[in-house]
């Protein structure tokens, strides 16, 4: 049999096209994706308006400002919603008139709103969700987190303890960096001689990447105060706590970041060493010039997002005593009886970690920009 | 075209194996290869993949351990403990299947690299010696570009000069066109030919049946970690004694590879 597809008869498309389907216009869908998006616009506007009025006197003005924005937002759903039936009619007329390529397409622009619909108005509940949540009780709930007068008189002390933060962020951040890149190196040395070395390499990563972080701030900062480490008396007891947090931190986040480190040069695949070696470079060479230079630009994500956690953790120097930013909004806390001073700390890590986090996502993206055309 | 008119029986031979083996864990993969290549000799490994040839070669340079034997090179040890890795691996350059070059580095300084943190050449005379190089293949307006703007032609080009400059005495070619466009395996091998012509002591690993029966001296048919067959060009292609060797070429005929 040579029965070739090409000699087939036309008749197959013929038939295909006698038996198609008419238009799926959309139309049903749209009109109750419509009447969605009034019940959502009617929910947010109304939970929008019960925060706008608990404020007991007045709303300030950029509440006042942000809350005609959220509404006036909110509106993108029904306009959507009008979209997709406006589509849905179209294509059902073009349809009817037998144009069934444009008529396609007008439905699937009713399909394109209507998803539009769905994800503008989850959005809008979320939204009026949280404004629900904020203005119930006549604001109590608001009040705990966001009370201005309490905004205003813990700003400051706590901007000042968040430099603690800050200091103690760089300094571990500087001395990870070199440590785990230390220890990183010490696991590949090669051969029986670095055996015992190596060992001691992977037990630190083991030890500290499993030891809560809180727990080795604990030992390590009252541990060595208690025991009067030698040459701590060196330094004033403010700087005895601060080196020693940073010591602590160092600990924990260098056992992540050689990991980091181990699996960027471990990325780079054998023939490059091969390559490197074959030429005469030695082992060290080959490491400083080939293996880590490639490395490094494949750490950088994962290295970064180390450094967001980090920059969280330094919190957790509240535990040793240390005045920073979490434990001032403590003493603020019990002060006024009111969360408001921890909400602003919370805000403060955001301001330092979320440009940190979008650049991270941005690396990332690029890189894989990079890979795709390579 | 071969070179015999060198006569390289009359000097010492070059590179030596004598009762190499070689194990990967319970794979046996050099199963004792006796044989001496001569000073501007061009070896040529065929077989089919699998049969040892590219692991043969990492063995000369030390790039791969061997468990039994000894392989020389320029009367040196290869192998085994007391091996002069510096010296080895400034005599004999390899190029690979795979290129690799490195791709963080210009296609300049790919190729200086090892002639100044190894031969610690000044980095002006290295340059020179790089842009010589590449002048010489036609790649010189590439000097400043990424490996990864360079056709794969291009590539093995610039790793044969990476190769060539650290001046090795004996080069290593291990299946040097089999990652290449098919358009692209010519260019490649009208640089290895011009090797040749200088004099170079070659051992090449390779599937282009045709060039090697050019330019090859001798061709070595090895299967399953043997050396099956050795003998010239003619010896191998006309008259195959090994029962393997002539099935492997006819399978390569039907495949119309040669």
């Amino acid at each position: 049999m040579t029965d070739s597809p090409i000699t087939a008869p036309p008749a197959a498309a013929e038939r295909l096209r006698a038996t198609r389907p008419r238009v799926r216009t959309r139309l049903g869908s749209s009109i109750v994706a419509m009447a969605a998006a009034l019940i959502v616009v009617a929910l947010t506007w109304w939970s929008l308006f019960a925060f706008w009025a608990s404020f007991a006197d007045g709303a300030p003005w950029p509440v006042t400002v942000i809350v005609v924005f959220l509404a006036a937002a909110a509106l993108a759903v029904p306009a959507a919603a009008g979209q997709a039936v406006q589509a849905a009619l179209q294509a059902r007329s073009l349809d009817r008139a037998g144009n069934h390529a444009a008529a396609r397409v007008a439905a699937a622009r009713a399909r394109d709103m209507q998803w539009y619909v769905l994800g503008f108005g989850l959005a809008a509940l979320v939204v009026a969700f949280l404004a629900f949540l904020l203005g119930t009780n006549d604001g109590a709930v608001r009040e705990v987190f966001f009370r201005s007068d309490i905004f205003g008189k813990s700003f400051r002390g706590l901007t000042a303890a968040f430099w603690l933060n800050i200091k103690i962020f760089m300094a571990t951040e500087v001395l990870v960096l070199v440590w785990a890149l230390l220890v990183a190196v010490v696991r590949q040395i090669p051969g029986r001689a670095g055996a015992p070395i190596r060992f001691l390499a992977v037990a630190y990563v083991d030890v500290f990447r499993g030891l809560p972080a809180i727990l080795v701030l604990t030992l390590v900062v009252f541990g060595f105060q208690l025991a009067k480490l030698p040459g701590l008396s060196l330094l004033s007891p403010p700087q005895q706590l601060f080196w020693l947090v940073v010591l602590a931190l160092t600990l924990v986040y260098g056992a992540y970041v050689a990991e980091v480190y181990r699996a960027g040069m471990d990325s780079i695949h054998w023939s490059q060493a091969a390559a490197a070696r074959s030429l005469g470079l030695s082992q060290g060479q080959t490491l400083r010039y080939v293996i880590i230079p490639q490395g490094v630009r494949r750490m950088l994500p994962p290295l970064l997002n180390d450094f967001i956690g980090l920059q969280k953790d330094t919190a957790l120097a509240s535990v040793v005593g240390t005045v920073e930013v979490f434990n001032k909004a403590g003493l603020y806390k019990s002060q006024f009886f009111n969360l408001t001073a921890v909400a602003v700390a919370g805000l403060l890590f955001l301001i330092m970690t979320i440009p940190l986090a979008r650049f991270t996502d941005w690396l990332i993206r690029r890189d894989q920009q990079r890979t795709l055309v390579g | 075209m071969a070179a015999t008119d060198d006569q390289p029986g009359q000097l010492p031979p070059y590179v030596e194996f004598a009762g190499v083996h070689k194990h990967y864990g319970p794979n046996h993969v050099l199963r004792g290869i006796d044989l001496d290549i001569g000073h501007h000799e061009v070896v040529c490994f065929i077989g089919a993949s699998g049969c040892g040839k590219s692991t043969l070669l990492r063995c000369v340079n030390a790039l791969e351990e061997i468990q039994q034997g000894q392989i020389r090179v320029a009367g040196e040890a290869a192998s085994g403990p007391g091996v002069d890795v510096d010296f080895l691996r400034r005599v004999v350059g390899i190029v690979f299947q795979g290129f690799n070059l490195f791709p963080h580095m210009t296609v300049l300084r790919n190729i200086t690299l090892a002639p100044t943190k190894v031969l610690k050449l000044p980095e002006a005379e290295a340059r020179a010696r790089a842009i010589a190089l590449l002048e010489r293949i036609g790649l010189a307006d590439k000097a400043g570009e990424y490996p990864d703007r360079l056709s794969g032609g291009q590539q093995q080009r610039v790793a044969i000069a990476r190769a060539l400059a650290m001046e090795p005495e004996v080069m290593l070619l291990d299946e040097i066109t089999s990652a290449l466009d098919p358009a692209l395996v010519g260019e490649v091998l009208a640089m290895v030919r011009e090797l040749v012509d200088e004099g170079m002591t070659i051992l090449m690993a390779t599937h282009e049946m045709g060039f090697a029966r050019d330019v090859a001296n001798r061709i070595c048919f090895m299967s399953e970690g043997n050396l099956a067959e050795v003998g010239t060009p003619d010896e191998i292609f006309q008259d195959p004694q090994d029962e393997r060797l002539r099935s492997f070429l006819r399978r390569v005929t039907e495949a119309r590879r040669m």
